[in-house]
């Protein structure tokens, strides 16, 4: 599914140049869950930007779904976003004026999929997170935990061939953790291939695969067994 | 381009966005309002001022006679020179078409007029239908003299206001029958003058009837007439000066005047005095043209000052909307079609609530020096117009900008 050879990455901070990620291979099959880790400064954000197309990678080569990525304008960067990823964030980004039904509808419109389809696939995604009674609620309305099953259902929407989890349970407490993890465990027992980014040890024990990142390198890649996050609830 | 499907999403950032809305729509509607106001004062003090000089735009000429200066042609000087009918005659033949209003003039310096038991001593003019715009004679009542008077050297009589409230106190004069030197008229109108009592104390009729009445045969006292309003000044400075010594070469040649007789013919111009006038308009239209650009231009920028907050507000939301794989130019559209939207609609709402006020309210504020005060309805529907083509070009740069953060940027915006 996601194919990343000698990838690497600098950034310009005035006259020194910051050398980030320093030549990355890694390849991720269709049904994984993996998590990638590391401290701070390792590169693991950068290295999700890249894969999330949000960020251009200075060398190297990077397929996705047998797609090479690369020389993107905007404009299809945008179509490949719409087309392969869903993003969930550690902050949620939802829109704060649309209610969680149409947030979750807001990739389908850029699909250019009726109003009327947008509305039962978003609800259909609402139910699937158990959230379909707060259909019309704004998020300011929501609790974290819900928000961010929100955002899931909206990652979820646009059908994406991979899902992309920055800190997804950064801003939440332990329990609703778990809660969220169980479900992004769900989802991945159906098949989606999913990539989370965390620094936490309890919730990459949750995923079947810890990438160790460590000063643009990878340390450490293994399979693990992975802990059902239900049984923490 | 303008799909439904924009349109529906266009409204729903509307709808959930009131206040941003409001505000938004409140600034450029107060912005028009304020601007089509602006342009209808100043409209308005340009009428009040050239009702206030009006007097002094006519470019109002009066050829009168007097008695020969020199010897020419054998006839002795001293001799005195008197028009005719043909002498207006000629002017009309020869420059009619050049002229704005004109008539001959015969005048009585004083009748004793009286009704019933009242009576006092008024001047007597004969006069021509024109005479009325000559003299700048407003009509209260009735009408004034007309060309069939003049056909017919009807007994028909226009009266001042003074001379009204003398003879007929409070009641109404039309229709009643006043005796001058002993002859009896009919009063069909009553009317004002700005120059106040002197000129309101006068008799008009028309000329034929007056030649008739009072034996006056022939005889024309003077020619009265103005010049059309020029362009500027100068134009009509050069124009008047042609005409007038055409004019004057023509009248001693039919009198067999010398060319250099100076007290024979003499020619009063009015328009020294109304280079003060053309000044005074000059200055007003570019003193209000100025205005309107700067106010038009402080429009222009707070509409974009407003394009630019909201770009500025709306940063995270595009970031997201990126991420969900909005395409930059999915984003410029919106914007702009949601600002365009809005201060479209606001910008009519401000120029027709500026224009109802100025319907309404504006007759009610009648000071000297306002009169009338409008907009023109074209002028103000450009300015509309300049004013959101302004907010979309203003705004398109912010949210070209703003299309172009990277997303992972615009997502760390807080």
């Amino acid at each position: 599914m996601i194919e990343i050879k000698d990838l690497h990455k600098s950034y310009k901070i005035g006259k020194n140049s910051l050398h980030v990620l320093k030549g990355i291979n890694f390849s991720v099959e269709e049904g994984e869950l993996v998590s990638i880790m590391g401290s701070s400064g390792s590169g693991k954000s950068t290295l999700l930007n890249i894969l999330g197309m949000l960020d251009e990678a200075d060398l190297g080569t990077y397929h996705l779904d047998g797609v090479e990525i690369k020389n993107l304008t905007e404009k299809i960067a945008a179509n490949y976003r719409n087309k392969f990823l869903g993003f969930i964030f550690q902050s949620f980004n939802l829109i704060n004026y649309k209610s969680a039904l149409d947030n979750v509808a807001l990739p389908l419109y850029y699909q250019n999929i009726n109003r009327k389809e947008r509305m039962e696939r978003a609800m259909s995604y609402l139910e699937k997170v158990g959230l379909a009674d707060w259909a019309k609620h704004l998020p300011n309305e929501l609790s974290g935990g819900q928000k961010q099953r929100v955002a899931i259902a909206r990652a979820l929407a646009g059908q994406p061939k991979v899902i992309l989890a920055d800190e997804l349970t950064g801003a939440l407490d332990s329990t609703t953790s778990y809660e969220i993890m169980h479900l992004i465990q769900e989802i991945n027992d159906e098949g989606k291939t999913i990539l989370v980014v965390t620094h936490e040890e309890d919730i990459a024990q949750m995923t079947k695969r810890i990438v160790n990142l460590k000063d643009g390198v990878i340390i450490d890649d293994r399979k693990i067994e992975q802990v059902k996050a239900l049984a923490n609830v | 381009m303008f799909s439904l499907e924009r349109w529906l999403e266009v409204f729903e950032a509307i709808n959930k966005n009131k206040l941003r809305t409001f505000l938004t729509g409140f600034s450029v509607a107060t912005g028009i309002l304020i601007l089509v106001l602006l342009l209808g004062v100043g409209e308005g003090m340009k009428n009040g001022v050239e009702e206030q000089f009006q007097r002094d735009a006519a470019n109002q000429i009066s050829v009168y006679t007097g008695v020969t200066g020199v010897e020419y042609k054998g006839l002795n000087p001293g001799r005195r020179i008197q028009f005719k009918n043909n002498d207006y005659d000629l002017l009309v033949e020869n420059f009619g078409d050049e002229l704005e209003y004109k008539s001959s003039v015969y005048r009585i310096w004083t009748g004793l007029t009286s009704y019933k038991d009242k009576s006092g001593s008024y001047r007597l003019e004969g006069v021509l239908p024109n005479y009325q715009f000559l003299e700048r004679a407003g009509m209260i009542e009735g009408r004034f003299i007309n060309e069939n008077d003049q056909a017919n050297s009807t007994k028909n009589v226009v009266i001042g206001k003074k001379v009204r409230e003398e003879l007929f106190e409070d009641k109404n004069p039309l229709g009643k029958l006043i005796e001058i030197r002993d002859i009896n008229f009919k009063v069909v109108g009553v009317f004002q003058d700005p120059g106040g009592d002197r000129e309101e104390s006068k008799v008009f009729m028309a000329i034929s009837t007056m030649q008739k009445v009072f034996g006056a045969g022939q005889d024309i006292r003077n020619l009265s007439f103005t010049l059309p309003q020029e362009e500027s000044f100068d134009v009509a400075l050069e124009k008047s000066n042609q005409l007038i010594s055409k004019l004057e070469a023509m009248l001693k040649a039919k009198h067999t005047v010398s060319p250099l007789d100076n007290s024979a013919i003499n020619i009063s111009n009015s328009i020294e005095n109304s280079k003060r006038f053309y000044d005074l308009t000059a200055n007003i239209k570019l003193f209000f043209w100025l205005i309107g650009l700067a106010s038009l231009l402080a429009g222009i920028i707070g509409v974009s000052n407003i394009m630019l907050i909201i770009v500025k507000e709306r940063t995270k939301e595009i970031g997201i909307r990126k991420a969900l794989g909005a395409k930059p130019m999915s984003i410029v559209g919106m914007v702009l079609h949601e600002s365009i939207f809005v201060t479209a609609v606001s910008g009519f709402m401000g120029l027709i609530v500026g224009l109802v006020l100025l319907e309404f309210v504006g007759p009610m504020i009648n000071t000297e020096f306002i009169s009338n005060p409008e907009v023109s309805f074209n002028i103000a529907i450009s300015t509309v117009i300049v004013l959101v083509l302004a907010g979309a070009v203003a705004g398109f740069f912010p949210a070209w900008r703003g299309a172009k953060i990277k997303p992972i940027n615009a997502l760390r915006e807080e």
